[in-house]
């Protein structure tokens, strides 16, 4: 026993840490490259349903994203607070939507045109007509794959 | 004046700077994936078309009226009975009268198998809240992916959840599910709304 005790003893030589900048430094750099911020503001409040069958929306860069519901406070005045569109960083109305979907499509690489996929973040509370009409112009733009957000759930028995 | 060697700057909490930046990127990263239902919506029919006659066993209707009623075939229904007659609609089991019909069907893979021409339209009043239809609509994807599960139990012994995920490595398991798709598509029709009347 004796024996160890004696090796033990001894001081070590510190480990270095000169290098742990570098360490810490490269997986900066990996989560800052890898960080996509939010593309939107959201300007709607959006609570999305529970739904037990929700699966998960692959390729990121082929959904466009509508979001539906009230505005929130700080926008009441102006716009009130009737449930309204938002597409890309602003409020809309639903005949702007076909011309955003074309758009959005045209953004799209040739083979890929037909992944993609507008998902639908509606709030919970939203009532079906203004749905509806967004779902209309769908049609009317040829964007047919859609996606109705939500969150997963448990199944409850 | 006497020249001095500067001292050298300590490097020694570098590393807490880079950690602090580092737990900043880490905490704000969204890594968040969207999910959700998919739907396929149907194509934009020319006006002058009229649509081809569907045999009424052929179609099972639900409807959320504005006050988030369901209304099955005409009578009130209740929400959580509907995955059931959902897909006893669709399997016809007994072959009965007034379920809908099946079309023989050779799938590669299956066989034949009876694929039903059954079609559940679901349709809602613009005063319908969202949360309800997509509890409806939940209902009906888990009616449908559970026929597939029992399906796929019985001929390939997994169920679809599971082929779906080997179909990303195997091509033969993509097969299956793919044909387990053909034999039970995902016909639900969602309608423009119908103006219904509040009690």
């Amino acid at each position: 026993m004796s024996r160890f005790k004696k090796k033990s003893e001894k001081s070590l030589p510190a480990i270095s840490t000169s290098s742990l900048p570098d360490i810490v430094f490269m997986l900066l750099f990996f989560f800052m490259v890898t960080t996509k911020m939010k593309e939107v503001t959201l300007k709607v409040v959006v609570r999305k349903p529970d739904a037990t069958q929700a699966t998960k929306l692959e390729n990121k860069s082929l959904i466009s994203n509508i979001y539906i519901g009230k505005p929130l406070p700080r926008y009441q005045n102006q716009y009130g607070d009737q449930p309204l569109l938002q597409l890309d960083d602003a409020f809309a109305k639903p005949k702007d939507v076909a011309p955003w979907v074309l758009q959005e499509i045209e953004k799209t690489a040739e083979f890929e045109r037909s992944k993609r996929t507008v998902s639908l973040k509606v709030d919970r509370e939203v009532k079906m007509g203004i749905v509806t009409d967004v779902k209309e112009q769908l049609r009317e733009a040829n964007a047919l794959k859609i996606n109705y957000s939500a969150r997963k759930a448990a199944i409850l028995e | 004046m006497a020249k001095r060697s500067a001292p050298e700057i300590n490097t020694g909490s570098m590393a807490d700077i880079a950690f602090l930046l580092l737990v900043f990127f880490l905490v704000t990263t969204t890594m968040e994936q969207d999910t959700g239902i998919q739907r396929k919506l149907p194509e934009k029919q020319p006006e002058n078309i009229t649509p081809p006659e569907v045999k009424r066993r052929n179609v099972f209707i639900v409807l959320v009226n504005r006050n988030d009623e369901l209304l099955v075939n005409g009578e009130p229904g209740d929400i959580n009975l509907l995955k059931d007659r959902v897909k006893e609609f669709i399997l016809n089991p007994r072959n009965s009268e007034d379920l809908p019909e099946k079309t023989p069907t050779v799938i590669e893979g299956l066989g034949t198998y009876e694929v039903s021409k059954g079609v559940i339209s679901l349709q809602n009043d613009r005063l319908t809240s969202f949360e309800k239809y997509m509890a409806v609509q939940d209902v009906l994807t888990r009616a449908f992916n559970e026929l597939r599960n029992e399906l796929a139990s019985a001929k390939f012994g997994k169920t679809f959840d599971e082929l779906q995920v080997l179909a990303k490595t195997n091509p033969e398991y993509e097969k299956k599910s793919d044909a387990i798709k053909k034999a039970i598509p995902i016909s639900i029709s969602e309608a423009e709304p119908k103006q219904t009347k509040s009690k």
